[in-house]
């Protein structure tokens, strides 16, 4: 997406190298966001592929197209890859492209780390895929891992396991050189509470990171020893309990959650007063509720475990506690609504995402608030309900949340207005699918259905072939937006510097596209 | 029990609606919503499950009604002006106040029935669960009865790949099993679960009970069922390849059927589960 950058470099007397080797060697945020940005939207597509394999197969009851161990393959991948290889790289681009240019930084603090964080993850993803075709197939135990189950992989454990390992090496690296370069390379006057939301949301984020990230990397190294040098942490026979790996697994897994909501709360916090041409409202209560939110996640695990069998008092602890991320996250979507409340809207592609967002990420946080409640939770739990839930949450929550950002930013990046027309196709493709797909999950869950099975009782037929239907319609309905943005780096109107009349902020104040360096005087912030 | 029939026709209005609106005349495929169910468990949950749904709809119709209003009467092409507002501490402090208000009203009623549930106390009879990669074990606890349940013969043969079998065929596809667990109807009854391989789950939605069969370790608790019936439900935890295919029946009898069928199994249980055990 940057590639045009290399024609406007007029004043700089180091540009990008050619070829490949500029894309290897490259130091520069610009390149590596673009990286970050290629790698993911390429990502979503392998694990795209993965969930319309199992929506295939869910089309009808009865097995037509997998065997059961396939489809669990299918299951674990889908979500490692989307939540390891997509949704994750696709916020540190947008953290790589953005946050120096938001803060008046010329760069990352550390730029050789930054290539290597990037690097590692086409490593770490290629191995991931590859455990596909060992001998016994890959993980098929979905991505929590769970033991024993998972000790019953093929030789593709400890490779999974590894690349693992990789990723949250790469997370971590990540979110060391987002937190030094926000505390120390702001401008002149850009204090803390001057930063863009997306910005606070990042900084708050990369703090999780680095907290739960090595809690799974522990916890995913028990399995390994487990495994393979006895050990038995997780095994009663040994004396080990399975359960402790779920208490590990969701003290790195529910502030997961939130590492992959609140740079989208970021994105949606930065496009809803542009396109409303009214600055944002509330805007250090949003950033005491992020930082509430992201307190809680570490005391809200077990409610992905209230069916293990714990104490009354636990049962009441979590779901207590998990009652409260009601609060901050209401805060956020009543003010996003405030910030629209006598605005001025109009509703280019990134505000119409930012929109679907606001709705149906709120519809996926009505359902988390059910999902708290413990004794209706035993119903809920493991069904499809819960994966409605967090698809909800998911995929019209962060995913819309990147596809906002990337049309919002697009044509800084390259410097060309998208195809507005195609753009708002994109979106109502993309919105009607997304509910089409996700929706009828409630009814089914609600019903009965439990997840991760390839087949089902008769009676949940017609809802899940409307679902799969919904499905591949979203699925192929993300071709358009590769289309979209392959036209835009290739040409088109060129963009102003400000680019959207109510865009505000240090981004916005240096040209379209955005020149290689940028910053190298620090601008001052009033 | 006019509650009970009030959810009922409840029920069925939202299925009935939904189906006619898609032209469906086939009712229980639609099912839209959880079971009443047939424990008081189950039907406290569902209580408490629409509460929460009916909160969810009334704060949704609000937010939404002001997020559509916006996006109506503040249009740049309808000549809006931005205003310049960014803060309002009493509304701020307003819609911080209200959803605390509310989530003490849910927490109440929730955290109320979590304790009925978890009183195991004052059971009739123990059984004991067993997870298996793929099927269930049920022993009656000082009975000497004890018997495995496997997915029925006719289901594992059309869920075969490419069997080319028509599950709409069976009446029960994926929800049938060789032997189901049997069971006194208005009895207390204490289960304690384990698993002998992978964690597994017992699910039966009708009676609002799903826990976690964990190897190495016993979980407990219990239901009564009010209304003899068939329930029917699957493993909830994903257990390997034939997690799909490991279900749930429960055969609720009349107390006095339940006895004699009782007497009819002692003795002759040995020779019952070597036969069924795969
Ligand atoms: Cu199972």
């Amino acid at each position: 997406m940057s590639a045009t950058t290399t024609h406007d470099e007029h004043h700089d007397d180091h540009g990008p190298a050619k070829g490949i080797m500029r894309w290897i060697t490259t130091t520069n945020h610009k390149d590596i966001g673009t990286l970050y940005l290629v790698f993911a939207l390429a990502m979503l597509f392998v694990g795209g592929a993965m969930s319309l394999v199992i929506r295939a197969e869910l089309f009808q009851p009865g097995l037509q197209f997998v065997n059961p161990d396939f489809f669990n393959q299918m299951t674990t991948m889908h979500a490692l890859i989307m939540v390891f290889g997509m949704i994750m790289p696709a916020f540190v681009g947008f953290a790589n492209w953005m946050v120096p240019m938001m803060i008046g930084a010329p760069d990352m603090a550390l730029p050789r780390l930054n290539n290597w964080s990037f690097w590692i993850l086409p490593f770490a993803g290629t191995l991931l895929l590859s455990t596909l075709f060992m001998d016994g197939g890959g993980p098929a135990s979905g991505w929590t891992l769970y033991p024993p189950l998972v000790l019953q992989t093929g030789n593709a454990l400890p490779f999974a396991i590894f690349s693992v390992h990789l990723l949250g090496v790469s997370s971590i690296m990540g979110s060391i050189n987002i937190i030094v370069t926000i505390m120390n390379m702001r401008a002149p006057g850009m204090t803390l509470l001057k930063m863009p939301l997306f910005v606070w949301t990042w900084l708050i984020t990369a703090y999780l990171l680095i907290a739960v990230m090595p809690v799974l990397a522990g916890g995913v190294t028990m399995l390994l020893t487990d495994g393979f040098f006895g050990t038995s942490f997780f095994q009663a026979a040994g004396g080990g309990d399975p359960v402790l790996f779920q208490h590990i697994f969701w003290f790195f897994g529910h502030p997961e959650v939130y590492i992959i909501i609140l740079p989208a709360f970021g994105i949606i916090s930065q496009v809803i007063p542009t396109f409303s041409r009214k600055p944002l409202f509330g805007h250090d209560s949003m950033v005491y509720a992020t930082a509430s939110i992201a307190f809680l996640s570490f005391i809200v695990w077990a409610h992905h475990m209230f069916t293990v069998g714990m104490p009354l008092a636990g049962q009441l602890f979590f779901m207590l506690s998990t009652m409260l991320i009601a609060i901050p996250t209401g805060v956020k979507v009543f003010n996003w609504t405030a910030t629209m409340w006598r605005g001025s809207l109009s509703f280019e592609t990134p505000m119409l995402f930012a929109l679907a967002f606001l709705f149906l990420f709120t519809i996926g946080g009505f359902s988390g608030l059910m999902v708290a409640i413990a004794p209706a939770d035993f119903q809920y739990h493991d069904s499809y309900f819960v994966v409605a839930h967090f698809h909800y949450v998911l995929v019209p929550g962060a995913l819309f949340g990147a596809i906002a950002g990337a049309y919002y930013w697009l044509p800084k990046w390259t410097g060309h207005m998208y195809n507005e027309t195609l753009g708002k196709v994109h979106f109502w493709l993309s919105a009607i699918f997304v509910n089409l797909t996700f929706f009828p999950q409630h009814f089914v869950g609600l019903a009965g259905m439990p997840r991760r099975i390839p087949d089902y009782a008769t009676q949940f037929a017609d809802f899940n072939a409307i679902s799969s239907v919904g499905a591949f319609g979203f699925g192929f309905s993300q071709l358009l937006l590769v289309y979209v943005v392959i036209q835009c780096v290739r040409g088109g109107e060129k963009a102003s510097a400000q680019v959207w009349d109510g865009a505000e902020g240090l981004e916005w104040t240096v040209p379209s596209p955005a020149p290689y360096h940028t910053f190298e005087e620090p601008p001052l912030v009033r | 029990m006019s509650t009970n029939l009030r959810k009922h026709d409840f029920n069925t209005f939202l299925t009935a609606l939904v189906a006619s609106l898609l032209g469906n005349p086939a009712q229980a495929a639609w099912e839209v919503n959880m079971p009443v169910g047939v424990t008081d468990a189950s039907a406290k949950i569902f209580d408490l499950h629409m509460l929460i749904f009916w909160v969810c709809v009334v704060i949704a119709v609000i937010v939404f009604s002001a997020m559509i209003y916006c996006l109506v009467a503040f249009r740049k092409s309808k000549g809006a002006v931005p205003a310049t507002f960014s803060h309002s501490t009493t509304a701020e402090i307003v819609w911080t106040v209200i959803p605390v208000l509310i989530l003490v009203a849910m927490a109440v009623p929730a955290a109320q029935t979590l304790v009925e549930i978890d009183d195991t106390r004052d059971t009739e009879m123990t059984i004991k669960i067993t997870g298996y990669q793929w099927k269930w074990q049920y022993e009656y606890v000082g009975e000497d009865v004890s018997f495995y349940s496997n997915l029925a013969a006719s289901s594992n043969e059309t869920r075969q790949l490419r069997s080319g079998i028509d599950p709409f065929q069976e009446d029960n596809y994926l929800l049938d099993v060789d032997r189901p667990l049997v069971v006194p109807a208005d009895t207390k009854i204490r289960y304690l679960i384990t698993s002998n391989d992978v964690i597994h789950a017992w699910w039966v939605p009708d009676f609002a009970v799903k826990k976690d069969a964990i190897p190495g370790f016993i979980n407990e608790g219990w239901f009564r069922v009010n209304e003899p019936g068939v329930y029917r439900g699957q493993c909830a935890e994903l257990c390997g390849k034939d997690h799909g295919f490991m279900p749930v029946v429960v055969e609720v009898l009349p107390r006095e059927e339940f006895t004699a069928w009782l007497a009819g199994q002692q003795g002759g249980a040995a020779v019952a589960s070597a036969a069924t055990a795969r």
